[in-house]
């Protein structure tokens, strides 16, 4: 009940200046820590018992309003949880609001959402990253212990690094994806963002695992990822993919990637510099293709009949769908539609959808090839810090650069962790871990052996 | 100047008659400025995907899942679906139980 009320006083204190949040539910918070105190005192205890979170508002929840940033959704109570909230309720977590979003999970700084920008709190001219911006920004922030964001191309990891705190994106079919509105549903994914690698793996044990509501999540068995955390990396052989250190890329972050790198070293980690991923050159058109392809098809339920935005003012059923989605949909995601409509459309779809899932194979395979020589591959998590509000707006191929070094890893499928690994002018740089399919237990010991080495995760912004 | 306006309409992938239709497809509508917009942006990413031709993927099958998947069955069991009252909260518009549309017949 302390935590809750001191997050909450954390909340009303500073959120005016950052915008993490789109609902805040004090009065669901309070009566949660409430039952949870109950518990504790009942000798019936979780590990995330009482611990507030904030849950990106893409994340179905039962009663309180899930609008993806977005005015079409602006009003939307869901009739159920996603699975994800049933596991975390029944851990008796508390649940602080929703998370501030690029509008559908669509963009890469959170300037997308239809409401308003999140700030970056180590920087307030600076974008927090994207998609999960308001998550991020919160737990730097101390404006939740934890949160629950959802990652397509980068959108955990990427934010996570921008404001230097731990970002991972599990295996594909790791988590259920059972109540996560659907963006790009062979690449979505649900993950922590946490303050440190140990809450990660916490949190992993509560929300990991096979459900019969999501036909792609896997029955792998889930370990305690906490048992795999220690300090010593010898014996783990990691690569470093040359492709990653990309043009472009601002030399701080270089020599900050080149410093994290020596210091797995000395952990006792073998390092080869030479890796390679010849094929990532393709990852952004391939990306590109098949995310807006599978978001025009996921978006085509926003007719404005069953829920949601709706505009009547028509002549017909047509036109008044029509009209709902001009008005509902803000830029970035008719760009999309429009251009997975293309991608998809008579004459076009073995072109571009056939052809880019045809590459993505390749993609699968050099990752493959490249984990039966390592057990982790380490690029940085963006090629800059966080940039500055607006700087990317009006240029939708540059803000699409940058997740150059995170979305080849949704097409692959394989999990990654992102930890903080130094600061470039007062911003936070994030390091990559990429493992191979279901080892989120080697990549979390490495990023922990990491953390505890360095001093990075500890510092907060003064603000 | 008429040359590289020729020279500037070849390069465009999308035409704004193209954009319309795609519109038309995805039920969106689109206002004139949107479709200007959308014809010079679009036409720039498609671009940006040529690279993809360099690739041969002649034998290559496309992907499917991150992890071979099997097909799995389960028991044919009937259980309760969502009450019609919670579905109908979040409509714009019911009558008796139904979503409620524009008339789709004359």
């Amino acid at each position: 009940m302390e935590l809750t009320k001191a997050t909450l006083e954390r909340i009303a204190d500073i959120e005016d200046k950052i915008h993490a949040y789109v609902t805040i539910t004090e009065d669901i918070a309070l009566r949660q820590a409430e039952e949870a105190d109950d518990c504790i005192r009942s000798g019936n205890i979780t590990l995330l018992a009482g611990v507030p979170v904030l849950i990106k508002d893409v994340i179905c929840t039962k009663g309180i309003r899930t609008t993806c940033s977005s005015k079409m959704l602006e009003n939307f109570i869901p009739p159920y949880d996603a699975t994800v909230m049933k596991k975390l309720k029944a851990q008796k977590t508390v649940i602080l609001g929703k998370g501030n979003m690029d509008e559908f999970a669509m963009g890469s700084s959170t300037e997308h959402s239809a409401f308003f920008p999140t700030r970056n709190p180590w920087n307030l001219s600076c974008v927090p990253g994207g998609s999960s911006g308001g998550p991020a920004a919160a737990v730097v922030n101390n404006e939740a212990i934890y949160a629950i964001g959802s990652d397509t191309g980068g959108s955990i990891r990427q934010p996570a690094g921008f404001c230097g705190v731990v970002g991972l994106k599990p295996t594909y079919g790791r988590v259920s994806r059972f109540g996560l509105v659907a963006f790009a549903s062979s690449l979505d994914q649900i993950g922590p963002i946490t303050k440190d690698v140990t809450d990660c793996a916490l949190v992993m044990n509560a929300i990991a695992g096979y459900d019969p509501m999501d036909s792609t999540s896997v029955s792998y068995p889930v370990p305690d990822y906490t048992s795999c955390l220690n300090r010593d990396l010898k014996g783990l052989h990691i690569g470093i993919p040359k492709e990653y250190f990309v043009e472009g890329m601002q030399e701080g972050v270089k020599s900050a990637l080149e410093a994290a790198i020596k210091k797995l070293k000395e952990l006792g980690a073998e390092i080869d510099w030479e890796a390679s991923l010849p094929s990532t050159k393709y990852a952004l058109a391939v990306y590109y293709i098949v995310a807006p392809s599978e978001a025009s098809a996921n978006l085509a339920r926003y007719d404005g009949v069953k829920y949601g935005f709706s505009e009547q003012k028509a002549s017909s059923v047509i036109e008044a769908m029509e009209k709902t989605r001009q008005l509902g949909f803000g830029s970035e995601v008719k760009r999309r539609i429009m251009l997975g409509t293309y991608a998809l459309s008579a004459g076009y779809y073995d072109a571009y959808y056939l052809k880019a899932q045809k590459v993505r194979t390749l993609i699968e395979q050099e990752f493959e090839q490249a984990f039966e020589k390592y057990d982790a591959l380490v690029t940085p998590t963006s090629p800059t810090v966080a940039f500055k509000l607006g700087e990317k707006l009006e240029d939708p191929m540059q803000m699409y650069l940058s997740d150059v070094c995170t979305l080849p890893i949704n097409i692959a499928g394989v999990p990654a962790v992102s930890v903080p690994a130094g600061f470039v002018a007062g911003l936070p740089v994030g390091m990559q871990i990429i493992g191979k399919p279901f080892s989120e237990e080697t990549i979390l010991h490495i990023a922990f052996a990491y953390e505890q080495a360095t001093d990075w995760h500890k510092r907060e912004p003064k603000i | 100047m008429l040359q590289l306006w020729c020279f500037w309409c070849i390069k465009m992938k999308l035409d704004r008659k193209q954009v319309e239709h795609v519109a038309w497809l995805a039920r969106l509508g689109l206002d004139e400025a949107e479709i200007e917009k959308f014809a010079v942006e679009l036409s720039n990413i498609l671009e940006n995907f040529e690279i993809l031709d360099q690739v041969d993927t002649a034998d290559v099958s496309p992907a499917t899942h991150a992890v071979p998947l099997q097909s799995v069955f389960r028991e044919d069991q009937s259980s309760p679906s969502y009450p019609q009252s919670d579905i109908l909260t979040n409509a714009p518009r019911e009558e008796e139980n139904c979503f409620k549309v524009k008339p789709v017949l004359e």
